[in-house]
């Protein structure tokens, strides 16, 4: 099973909830963070690392002793990624989605494929907890290529947790689809509402079952709990605003490990969403 | 004229909140709401919508059916398995890189622009307001937000304003880099905790990849002081100015039920004379200063 926490705003706890569940949960599970831009799982994970491997694009490489300046190249590239100039082929790396376009079309065979640096693909393990993030390079601008190569390391038995990265656009569609359940976390504030009902409908397209877990539970006001009824998705969690919570995340460290009682309330949370997902199955 | 973009990394480090405040304190301002993803800048400054455009995003491939007699060529050469065995595209995997499209021997498979979202000119109690939304599970989100940041430097023009202020986008991706570039200066909202630190340092180098001058403010200092002092050590190392600490402080919280700036809602508050030194402090910095 893949459970995917997402939220449409950042900073609501994703990170928190996924954490916590994966070391609250007795038996084998596997932490994906997908949050390549920011990806901060590590940080309260602690994993030790294995491998790390960089991660490359395929972007056009020309041969200009064999380019004949047909240009054929530059007509099908919808993404401006490479032009031919007199006697010069420019490419641009940084724009090209790697379609491979180009080189299929291209009838003297000057084209090849190199790679753009992506960022970083690194996997470990902490205890029972398996990790693997990714690291978008500063500088690259699409994230989504980097994400499903991280979704590639999911694992195929057991239970996968997936840290989404914020927003509903292509990145978080990346990281979301596929999966068999999400938790979107909230809190309820306007920002969170707002952003809660887009990451809603982002959930409703790809047709995942659902449920919210409302952080911060006791600010802002109810409107994310009226919302949540209207639409009939089940709050599977929430959690008060806690000062010494918030400090204690500030230092890195995953509250469900200093106290058992929200430990046992991770567990039950799994346990929660393993039911919808099988009753969500059956439906089908 | 200068634009001041204020980014954080990680999100919900206050960001929005600020850039709300700022315009409260910049009097004479245009605003412009970079964030198209999950834009919230909205919800404080309640604009009032005059112009709605439709933006256009990339092309989207649509197989005819008629037309396609199912040699398989469109699935063999698209590398996102966007298209089915039935030969229907999927949209939400379409990159949009029309190689179907000229390589369909049958010239099936018409390309079709796709509607990303809108983009709005608006009016708020702080002045003009160039915003967005991105359609859901959208691509493109770099595009829209060049786009209304180019909008606003026009409307800016238009109306004799000098100061832009551009609430941005959290992470380091696509519609961040579409963020910095041609900034006078960015603001890096951080918070003192490991994720916020980690993701402050990950917004600062990308300013330096793209050579835009920055500034950082710290926002809920308080609740670790030992990482407040941690990032103005990191800030003191790199030269960048540290424009402020702001406190912990649920007014933030309270003013944005209400739909208005901590400034509006508390002027005369702790947090509130806190975000008026930041604000100076920003305007006073040598990127602000020296720069036209
Ligand atoms: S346009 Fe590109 S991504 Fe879309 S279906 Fe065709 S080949 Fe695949
Ligand atoms: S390439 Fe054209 S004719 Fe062949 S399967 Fe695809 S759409 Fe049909």
């Amino acid at each position: 099973m893949i459970i995917s926490i997402a939220s449409g705003k950042g900073g609501t706890g994703k990170t928190t909830i996924a954490t916590n569940l994966a070391v609250s949960i007795d038996g084998p599970v596997q932490l994906l963070d997908c949050d390549v831009e920011e990806p901060n799982v590590h940080l309260f994970l602690k994993p030790e690392i294995e491998k790390t491997q960089i991660i490359t694009t395929p972007v056009p490489e020309i041969d200009l002793e064999k380019c004949n300046q047909c240009k054929k190249c530059m007509e099908i590239c919808r993404f401006k990624a490479i032009a031919v100039v007199g006697e010069m082929v420019l490419t641009f790396p940084e724009l090209c989605h790697s379609c491979g376009g180009c080189m299929a079309i291209c009838p003297e065979g000057a084209i090849s494929e190199t790679g753009r640096e992506l960022g970083v693909l690194e996997t470990g393990a902490r205890k029972g907890v398996q990790f693997s993030h990714g690291r978008l390079r500063i500088g690259e601008a699409m994230a989504p290529p980097l994400i499903r190569r991280v979704r590639d390391c999911t694992l195929e038995n057991g239970l996968t947790l997936i840290d989404a990265p914020p927003g509903t656009s292509c990145p978080v569609i990346a990281a979301m689809k596929n999966t068999d359940f999400v938790v979107l976390v909230t809190e309820p504030t306007p920002f969170g509402l707002h952003d809660l009902k887009l990451a809603v409908e982002a959930v409703k397209i790809l047709q995942i079952p659902m449920g919210f877990v409302i952080n911060r539970s006791d600010i802002g006001d109810d409107k994310v709990r009226a919302y949540a009824e209207a639409e009939g998705i089940p709050i599977l969690m929430e959690i008060p605003f806690d000062r010494k919570i918030a400090e204690s995340y500030s230092r890195g460290e995953l509250f469900a490990l200093a106290h058992p009682e929200w430990k046992a309330r991770f567990i039950k949370l799994a346990e929660e969403i393993e039911t919808l997902t099988q009753r969500g199955a059956n439906k089908k | 004229m200068k634009e001041i973009v204020i980014l954080s990394g990680k999100g919900g480090t206050g960001k929005t909140s600020l850039t709300a405040s700022f315009a409260i304190l910049a009097e004479k301002c245009l605003l412009c709401d970079a964030d198209v993803d999950a834009a919230d800048l909205h919800l404080l400054m309640q604009p009032h919508i005059n112009k709605q455009t439709d933006f256009q995003g990339g092309g989207v491939a649509q197989i005819v059916t008629d037309k396609c007699t199912g040699c398989g060529t469109c699935i063999d050469m698209c590398r996102w398995s966007a298209i089915g065995p039935d030969f229907v595209v999927n949209e939400i995997d379409c990159e949009g890189c029309g190689v179907c499209v000229d390589f369909c021997p049958e010239q099936a498979i018409d390309f079709p622009t796709k509607i990303c979202g809108q983009w709005f000119i608006s009016d708020t109690r702080c002045g003009p307001m160039v915003h967005a939304r991105l359609g859901i599970a959208e691509e493109n989100s770099g595009k829209l937000v060049t786009l209304v940041r180019h909008e606003a430097r026009r409307l800016a023009e238009e109306r004799g304003l000098q100061l832009i202020i551009t609430d941005g986008p959290p992470g380091v991706g696509c519609p961040v880099i579409a963020s910095v570039g041609g900034a006078t200066c960015v603001v890096i909202v951080a918070e003192p905790t490991v994720s916020g630190i980690h993701d402050m340092a990950r917004a600062m180098e990308l300013c330096r990849h793209f050579k835009v001058p920055v500034v950082i403010c710290i926002n809920k200092f308080d609740l670790n002081t030992d990482n407040t002092l941690k990032i103005e050590k990191m800030a003191h190392e790199e030269e960048i100015p540290v424009v402020g600490r702001i406190p912990f402080d649920s007014t933030f919280t309270l003013a944005m039920v209400e739909g208005k700036t901590l400034m509006e809602f508390d002027g005369s508050g702790s947090a509130a004379k806190q975000i008026e030194n930041v604000w100076s402090a920003i305007l006073n910095t040598p990127a602000m200063t020296t720069s036209n």
